[in-house]
């Protein structure tokens, strides 16, 4: 550590002790991940504790889905009828409508706002339970944080994920509606007509898998960030904010890596 | 039963234990005392395996506690019976369901017997029908003895407690010491607590050990201790200002 004394060289090393750092974290991220994985796998599973998350994404989580799909769908049946009405071609806005949601902004404006509104408060719980000592309680209880903390979450975020983006793609859809049709006068027939003309299969499985995978990236970011949290209340606080930030930056970089593999 | 030998442990470079060594006997009810900062927690934290030692032994009946893992760890722990220095109670769930988790995570008794052994525990502790109440709706008194139950439900061979009445008044100090000590009578676990509650400790303990500078300076008798002739183990009991002990 004290090898390097004179000053020209001290960038360097904080730079070099910047990227080891930065690899244990990538390290210690991913491996958090594995481990979770694995005791998925070994039964039992905490039911109790699953329906507990469930209840704690999917519900909680529900009003704010709702809300924003609504006004998403409504934005983006403005913005895109008056683009197609330059061409002439305002017929489309129910199928355009429908695949910008279905492939792209359902799965990803889901799972920023599940982040936002539950994300962050799970950090903070698990968090809280780290400073407490109830995680090392419950260790040398014998017993294994991973099974009764962080697999029920991951699981719950596999199983609440598709669902939520399913009510957000359905609830943007008859936004959309209400500005086509009821406000700039489309027919219905058109829009929901041409829908099931233009958008296929794969577009549904598309999004459903981006659904499944941010599930995990929400739940894994945000459970890790309060695993690990550094001890007081200003521990909890900035584990709380670096989850948000870690799991929408993951998800956005996710959601291209996977647009540019998936069909 | 348990041997600690040459435990050194830092932390960011700075040494906190340097080189540790105490035994403790089977059936005894041993206090560590110690200024604050001093390292017991983080003795404790070594005997329950929740920490690794940098070099150095833990023994627990013989086995080395580091060395073991995933399962042969679990089952020793299972012996084992923690009141943490914050209680660590789950705050998600009743006091009933506190104290029935162990129970109900690491047994197959039925329900009913398992029912039947909460209420025996909490009424031992002064708790009898509190059991539908949340942590958060109960005194710092009531708390621990919350805590005390939970760590004695499954009848463990080894009992450790971080600082089981720091910030408690001085009647609820004396109770819990009683509990504790009436507890132990009555269900012949090993008793590892820390404690800096002076001379109350000297009433219930067994043997207290001095912990000073990351080591152990002197363990003994209450009346040996008390009539010491250490200076540090002097300055601490008498709560003096000038001495070896620097206060900082
Ligand atoms: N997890 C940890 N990381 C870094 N330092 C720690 C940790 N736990 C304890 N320490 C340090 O070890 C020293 C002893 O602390 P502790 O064992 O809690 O003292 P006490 O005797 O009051 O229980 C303190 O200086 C504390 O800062
Ligand atoms: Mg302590």
């Amino acid at each position: 550590m004290s090898v390097v004394r004179s000053t020209p060289l001290r960038p360097v090393q904080s730079l070099g002790r910047w990227g080891v750092e930065s690899l244990e974290a990538m390290g210690r991220f991913a491996l958090f991940l594995g481990e979770a994985v694995v005791w998925t796998f070994i039964p039992p599973l905490k039911v109790s504790q699953f329906y507990r998350r469930v209840h704690f994404i999917g519900v909680r989580s529900l009003s704010v889905i709702l809300l924003t799909g609504a006004f998403t769908g409504m934005v983006l049946g403005l913005q895109t009828f008056l683009t197609l009405s330059r061409f002439g071609s305002e017929a489309l806005l129910g199928p355009a409508v429908a695949l910008s949601l279905v492939r792209e902004m359902g799965p990803v404006f889901t799972a920023l706002m599940v982040t936002g509104r539950t994300g962050s408060a799970l950090t903070a719980e698990i968090g809280i339970m780290r400073i407490t000592e109830q995680i090392d309680a419950i260790q040398v209880m014998g017993l294994n944080p991973m099974r009764y903390l962080i697999v029920p979450i991951l699981l719950a975020g596999v199983a609440t994920f598709p669902l939520l983006t399913a009510i957000f793609d359905v609830v943007g859809i008859l936004g959309g509606y209400l500005v086509g049709v009821q406000i700039m006068g489309l027919s219905s027939g058109t829009y929901f007509g041409e829908m099931r003309t233009f958008v296929s299969l794969d577009d549904i499985t598309t999004g459903l898998w981006k659904s499944f995978a941010f599930g995990v990236v929400v739940t894994w970011a945000c459970s890790y960030k309060g695993y690990y949290t550094a001890q007081g209340t200003v521990g909890v606080s900035r584990a709380t904010t670096e989850a948000v930030v870690l799991s929408s930056v993951l998800i956005l970089v996710w959601d291209y890596f996977m647009g540019s593999v998936l069909p | 039963m348990i041997e600690v030998i040459d435990l050194c442990k830092s932390f960011n470079g700075q040494p906190v234990l340097k080189g540790l060594t105490l035994s403790i006997a089977a059936g005894e009810l041993l206090v560590i005392i110690g200024r604050s900062g001093g390292g017991k927690s983080v003795l404790l934290k070594h005997l329950i395996g929740l920490f690794r030692p940098d070099s150095g032994q833990v023994l627990i009946n013989g086995v080395d506690l580091p060395g073991l893992r995933g399962r042969a760890l679990d089952d020793l722990r299972t012996k084992f019976g923690v009141v943490f220095q914050g209680n660590a109670l789950f705050d998600s769930v009743s006091v009933f369901d506190n104290v029935a988790f162990p129970l109900r995570e690491k047994t197959r008794l039925p329900p009913d017997v398992i029912h039947a052994r909460v209420e025996e525990r909490l009424e031992q502790v002064g708790l009898a029908g509190a059991g539908h109440k949340f942590p958060a709706e109960l005194s710092g008194g009531m708390r621990k003895r919350v805590a005390i139950a939970r760590a004695l439900v499954t009848e463990p061979e080894i009992v450790f407690l971080d600082e089981p009445t720091t910030g408690l008044d001085p009647i609820l100090c004396t109770t819990i010491h009683h509990l504790i000590r009436d507890l132990h009578r009555k269900l012949h676990f090993t008793a590892v607590m820390a404690s800096h509650e002076i001379p109350d400790i000297f009433e219930i303990a067994h043997r207290v050990a001095m912990l000073h500078d990351g080591v152990i300076v002197e363990a003994a008798s209450p009346e040996i201790i008390q009539a010491s002739a250490n200076p540090v183990v002097r300055q601490f009991i008498q709560g003096e200002t000038e001495g070896p002990i620097q206060v900082t």
